[in-house]
């Protein structure tokens, strides 16, 4: 048995005055696919943020792979909502991708064939194995989210965090990330925020909702409104939380 | 016949010493200046190197070689510049103005607190690279080895924290002591660049040369190749028309780079023009 890979004890977190998480209380488990839903402002880059160690918690204790978060950049990749850079940075995608494995190499050292190695890798699995040498600032939205992906996945972490992955690009381009997420379910333990509510349930094993609090739904089971309800100004449906049948094995 | 003028002039020390000179500060500011032109840190530069004014008032009160004093004031600077930002939350700019008035401030007092006249003291505000003396040309070049090698070391961190710093921190990467290492590099780009441009202009070589580079680099290696060349071009033809017109030789070499970053932007401007249409 492998013990949980985060757990947040009564988590809170204050920002300004403003009560971002208060009693937050979670544990990811090996293989999880989470995905976590909530209204703008709800918290969920602040949760994402603490678990990579950037924000101390006010309150409460948070352990990544038991330890404190962010001591083991390696087991860890990170793909944010989106990335402020100059369009014309010189950096080609394959020099972007290259800098997913600083997690992993030593202080002095130049990067070594293993690396290029896991750079091929991370850009065959995301689709961008042509666009290596195109430069970062000439990459549409959704081929910049990939490259970022593809950032995280050469650092081989046994965790990838997701910040709204499918945020700034189109409907048809969003299934293909989520297509992407599909095949690296199982192979890594995922936590991703989103505000596709309706998708993400098809693709996820946890859904988590997060205004301030976190309410947990296992796999089966409903959103049921009145949670929903108190989590956004407008009326939600409930959703079934289940992957379609072709997929879902387990009962 | 012009063969014979110029390597006439060749055979002076002088000349040597500025063509020396020209070079060594175009490593320094081609490989500096590109970090800080990715990295938008230009006026970080201008404020770290006129607060350096306050080390060159320190030199002359106290008997020395201003350049000694010039870099623990440009270190401080950079160091106290970098800390009031990242870990005080003080705006940047509210630091750099604070830093760049009171270094200057500094070194009116120190120089007026001084016997005497200050000679050269124009040359350390403009710059003049036909008089810069041996025994700086050897401090120039220590410092550039340290540029360099630091550089060398540590490349792919410098990149990773101009690109994405908050992305660097995950990797575990120290970025906050990263950011001051690099302004320290700053800071002693600007003792490099002195003696050549004067503190008032360093900034112009910081950026103009490495800003046109990026126009035609694919990479931050290119880019600094690039931007040397285009410095040590830039300042060999201030030197010669400096030389043959009698002009203060900084501030001719800083119109030069200028001239050449309005005719690439222009240049830029009509063909995307042409392309529009």
């Amino acid at each position: 048995m492998s013990g949980p890979v985060i757990v947040c004890d009564r988590l809170a977190v204050r920002l300004g005055g403003t009560q971002v998480l208060n009693r937050l209380t979670l544990s990811v488990f090996q293989g999880d696919f989470l995905g976590i839903v909530g209204p703008n402002g709800g918290g969920k880059t602040t949760l994402l943020r603490v678990i990579l160690g950037l924000q101390r918690p006010t309150e409460g204790s948070v352990r990544v792979f038991g330890s404190e978060p962010g001591s083991q950049p390696k087991r860890t990749g990170y793909v944010p909502q989106r990335l402020f850079f100059d369009r014309d940075f010189p950096l080609s995608v394959g020099g972007l991708v290259l800098m997913g494995r600083l997690s992993r190499r030593r202080l002095f050292r130049p990067y070594g064939n293993r690396d290029r190695q896991a750079v091929e890798e991370a850009l065959h699995t995301v689709g961008l194995g042509d666009l290596r040498d195109r430069q970062v600032g000439a990459l549409s939205g959704g081929e910049l989210q990939r490259a970022l992906i593809a950032r995280a996945l050469a650092g081989e972490p046994e965790l990838l965090l997701l910040d709204e992955p499918t945020a700034s690009i189109d409907p048809a381009m969003k299934s293909s990330v989520y297509d992407l997420l599909d095949s690296l379910r199982g192979r890594m333990t995922i936590v991703m925020v989103s505000h596709d509510t309706g998708v993400i349930t098809k693709h996820v094993t946890r859904i988590a909702c997060l205004n301030c609090t976190l309410d947990m739904h296992e796999e089966g089971s409903s959103l049921k409104r009145a949670p929903m309800g108190d989590f956004y100004d407008y009326p939600v449906d409930a959703i079934l939380h289940n992957r379609p049948k072709s997929e879902g094995s387990e009962p | 016949m012009s063969e014979t003028l110029f390597g006439g002039i060749l055979a002076f020390e002088f000349m040597q010493n500025a063509i020396l000179a020209a070079l060594l500060s175009s490593i320094a500011c081609g490989i500096i200046g590109t970090f800080v032109v990715v990295k938008r840190i230009g006026f970080i530069s201008g404020g770290i190197a006129h607060t350096a004014f306050g080390g060159i008032g320190l030199g002359y009160y106290l008997g020395v070689n201003p350049l000694l004093g010039v870099i623990p004031f440009s270190l401080a600077a950079a160091l106290g510049i970098g800390i009031l930002g990242k870990k005080l939350k003080v705006s940047e700019d509210t630091a750099i103005g604070t830093f760049w008035a009171a270094g200057m401030s500094l070194g009116v007092i120190l120089i007026g607190l001084t016997p005497g006249y200050a000679p050269d003291l124009f040359s350390y505000l403009f710059g003049n690279i036909l008089t810069v003396p041996s025994g700086d040309l050897l401090m120039i070049m220590l410092l550039d080895l340290l540029i360099v090698g630091v550089v060398l070391l540590l490349n792919r961190e410098f990149l990773a924290i101009c690109f994405d710093e908050e992305y660097a921190e995950v990797s575990g990467l120290k970025s906050t002591a990263l950011y001051l290492l690099l302004l320290s590099l700053i800071a002693l780009t600007v003792v490099v660049m002195v003696r050549v441009v004067g503190i008032v202009m360093v900034i112009a070589l910081l950026s103009i040369p490495a800003a046109i580079a990026r126009n035609f680099s694919r990479s931050i290696p290119s880019m600094m190749v690039m931007a040397t060349v285009l410095s040590f071009l830039f300042s060999l033809a201030g030197l010669a028309l400096s030389y043959m017109f009698d002009l203060a030789s900084g501030a001719t070499i800083i119109l030069v780079a200028a001239s050449a970053f309005f005719l690439v932007q222009g240049w830029h401007f009509l063909s995307a023009g042409r392309q529009g249409r």
